[in-house]
């Protein structure tokens, strides 16, 4: 018998009893919305985490303190701190594959002006810091290499702390306390929103690192450069160069383990991806079962289904239809049941996401690709399920079945 | 296959046995049996006689135990399950004692349904045989009714459109009467002969003497086997219900 003929056949058969159909359907529904919506939220987040990543910085390269442990820990008994001003002069020298490459010293501190009050964490960095970061300013201006090299007390503002400490006017060219040492303000960064992790990134005050080291850290201690590649392709050439350079700055022999990690950003971003990935397939695993237990309702309703019309299938054997036409009209049955199933709760997922997304300002994102593979699913639980009743009736004893009541 | 000399039904020495546990029921023993074209056969006999199993074999939905069965031209015992299932839907038409209509499902759909197992598409318009055949049977203004809201005279009728569809070589009827009052029974008995008189080889399982008054040959099982198998002069059903008009319409 033709496709069409048969998908005619469970049309009629499924309207002939709407309310058990829409029952029956109603597990595959649930399934299938739920992984709609489960992939959607995992689908958000991990856009989300790109986003945030691709707006780290271009090309990004990380040197971080401390020997690199087996367990992941830096430092140690006899390690220290030997990350300095230098090295990043050293590189900025040197480095062929290196197009920028800045000292981060960073501190937590109070802040006030005009009588308010406020904590962020001042980053003494050098000028080349906004190119590396790729961060502009909204208003104003970045400091300059003549204000970084006379210890200018000048900053730039986060678009977090401008909203705490000077809600209702321009900052650019007021005085605010670090610390009780006023810094004149001289522009304001670009909104950047949240890291991965969920910190906000514009809760930061940007300073020369000449000035914060000497007037606000109190330490010469730096957390970190960072330097950026010419071009993407370049990063991991860039992250041998730099290693080799920090280990001559640092003159270590060639036994000498190094005392500093290199990383790139796509390594820092890996991790927080990681999870979210494996949050997603958790979720839509979770999400799943209950796509299987909607399987399992049509194959309950399937059996049902045959025991009640083997009077029907006895009626159709002896009219000349085959074995395998009964096998596959509960077969087409059961996979249509399902894949009118699976449309609705696709649709129902995607307009679940959607609401959610609203309500929660998460961000969900619904791809096409997830809807097929739903919808895929949803058919491959109509064969799965339906294949068992549907053997069930094929193999009926065509007198029996007659017989029966 | 057909050919103008072969009979629709040859059947020799066909045996069927069923194992009971231990036992072993001989429900046919040695039928030998042979209809023409155009015949109209009652087959008699008490209960457990074996009629049931006759009607199963010459409906190509048993396999007899041994012997061999010709069904119009083709011999029936050489051929697999979907080979027989095909040679169901080309050749013959069955009437039920329940009617077995599909439920939910309008007239015109149950009388179209054999037709869905045509693998030769002999019929064109499936739609339209199917109307033609409910209008054979008086039925031409039910056609989009449902099974429950027919009489059940109304549903054998329907039931049989649905067994004259295909223009089968041989219409098997089991009991098509027995759940129909005296006057739906002649009426039944009636389109039979009508379509019997257009030249339609039928062959019907009863055990009421009335039904088989109607045949034209009357044959009797007893314990598996022929006791008798004689011809008869046939009543008309036609002329029995203008002697006694409808009390129940149907
Ligand atoms: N499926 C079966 N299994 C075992 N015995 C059967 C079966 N079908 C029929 N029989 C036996 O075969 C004999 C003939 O039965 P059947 O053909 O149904 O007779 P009838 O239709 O004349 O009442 C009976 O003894 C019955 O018990
Ligand atoms: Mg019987």
């Amino acid at each position: 018998m033709k496709a069409t003929r048969l998908i005619g056949l469970a049309l009629r058969s499924i309207r002939r009893n709407p309310g058990r159909s829409a029952l029956t359907m109603l597990g595959v529904v649930i399934g299938v919305a739920s992984v709609v919506v489960m992939v959607a939220i995992g689908a958000g987040a991990q856009a989300e985490i790109q986003a945030r990543i691709d707006n780290l910085g271009s090309n990004m390269v990380v040197i971080t303190p401390g020997a690199a442990t087996p367990g992941g820990v830096s430092g140690g008994a006899g390690s220290f701190n030997r990350l300095t001003t230098d090295d990043a002069a050293f590189i900025a020298r040197e480095a062929q594959l290196v197009s920028a490459v800045t000292p981060v010293v960073f501190t937590r501190t109070g802040i006030s002006a005009g009588g308010l009050n406020w904590r962020s964490t001042i980053y003494g960095v050098d000028t080349s810091y906004q190119q590396i970061r790729a961060w502009q300013t909204e208003s104003g201006r970045f400091f300059t290499t003549e204000e970084l090299k006379s210890n200018r007390k000048v900053c730039v503002l986060g678009a977090t702390v401008v909203k705490s400490i000077f809600p209702d006017q321009d900052p650019v060219g007021q005085t605010l306390r670090l610390r009780d040492v006023p810094f004149e303000v001289i522009g304001v960064l670009a909104t950047k929103g949240q890291t991965a992790e969920g910190t906000d990134q514009d809760d930061v005050i940007l300073a020369p690192f000449t000035t914060v080291q000497t007037r606000l850290a109190g330490h010469q201690f730096i957390a970190q450069l960072l330097a950026s590649a010419w071009s993407e392709s370049e990063i991991p050439a860039a992250m041998d160069e730099v290693r080799v350079l920090v280990r001559e700055s640092h003159g270590l022999g060639d036994r000498d383990p190094d005392d500093f990690q290199v990383k790139d950003q796509r390594q820092l971003a890996q991790a927080a991806q990681g999870t979210t990935q494996v949050m997603t397939m958790l979720l839509s695993a979770i999400a799943s079962v209950s796509l299987l237990v909607g399987g399992i309702g049509i194959m309950n309703i399937m059996l049902v289904s045959v025991t009640e019309r083997t009077q029907e299938i006895g009626v159709r054997r002896a009219l000349g239809a085959r074995r395998i036409d009964v096998l596959a009209q509960f077969l087409v049955e059961s996979i249509v049941l399902s894949g009118i199933g699976g449309l609705a709760g696709a649709a129902f997922g995607t307009g679940i996401a959607a609401g959610l997304g609203r309500l929660t300002g998460w961000a969900t994102v619904v791809e096409p690709s997830t809807l097929g593979i739903a919808m895929a699913f949803s058919v491959a639980v109509g064969v799965f399920f339906g294949w068992y009743p549907a053997r069930r009736a094929a193999a009926l004893d065509v007198i029996e079945a007659l017989r029966h009541q | 296959m057909s050919d103008a000399v072969a009979p629709v039904v040859e059947l020799r020495d066909i045996r069927r046995d069923y194992a009971v546990g231990d036992a072993v029921v001989h429900a046919l023993r040695g039928i030998n049996l042979r209809i023409e074209r155009g015949e109209m056969v009652a087959i008699m006999g008490s209960s457990g006689s074996g009629k049931s199993t006759l009607m199963n074999t010459l409906g190509c939905l048993d396999h007899p135990t041994s012997g061999s069965f010709l069904l119009d031209g083709v011999a029936v015992e050489a051929l697999d399950d979907d080979a027989r299932a095909d040679l169901r839907n080309a050749k013959l038409g069955f009437v039920f004692q329940g009617f077995n209509l599909l439920a939910r499902t309008t007239a015109l759909e149950n009388v179209a349904l054999p037709m869905l197992y045509d693998r030769h598409a002999r019929f064109a318009d499936p739609d339209a045989r199917a109307r033609d055949a409910l209008s054979r049977v008086g039925l031409a203004d039910r056609l989009t009714h449902l099974p429950n809201e027919l009489s059940g005279g109304q549903q054998q009728r329907v039931a049989i459109a649905r067994a004259l569809v295909t223009e089968p070589k041989l219409l098997l009827a089991d009991e098509p009467t027995g759940n129909l009052d005296s006057h739906t029974t002649v009426e039944v008995m009636a389109l039979f002969q009508a379509l019997n008189d257009q030249g339609l080889t039928v062959v019907i399982v009863t055990h009421e003497d009335e039904v088989a008054a109607y045949c034209k040959r009357s044959v009797r099982l007893h314990d598996g086997e022929i006791v008798s198998d004689h011809p008869v002069v046939p009543k008309r059903a036609a002329d029995d219900l203008a002697r006694a008009p409808a009390v129940v319409s149907t």
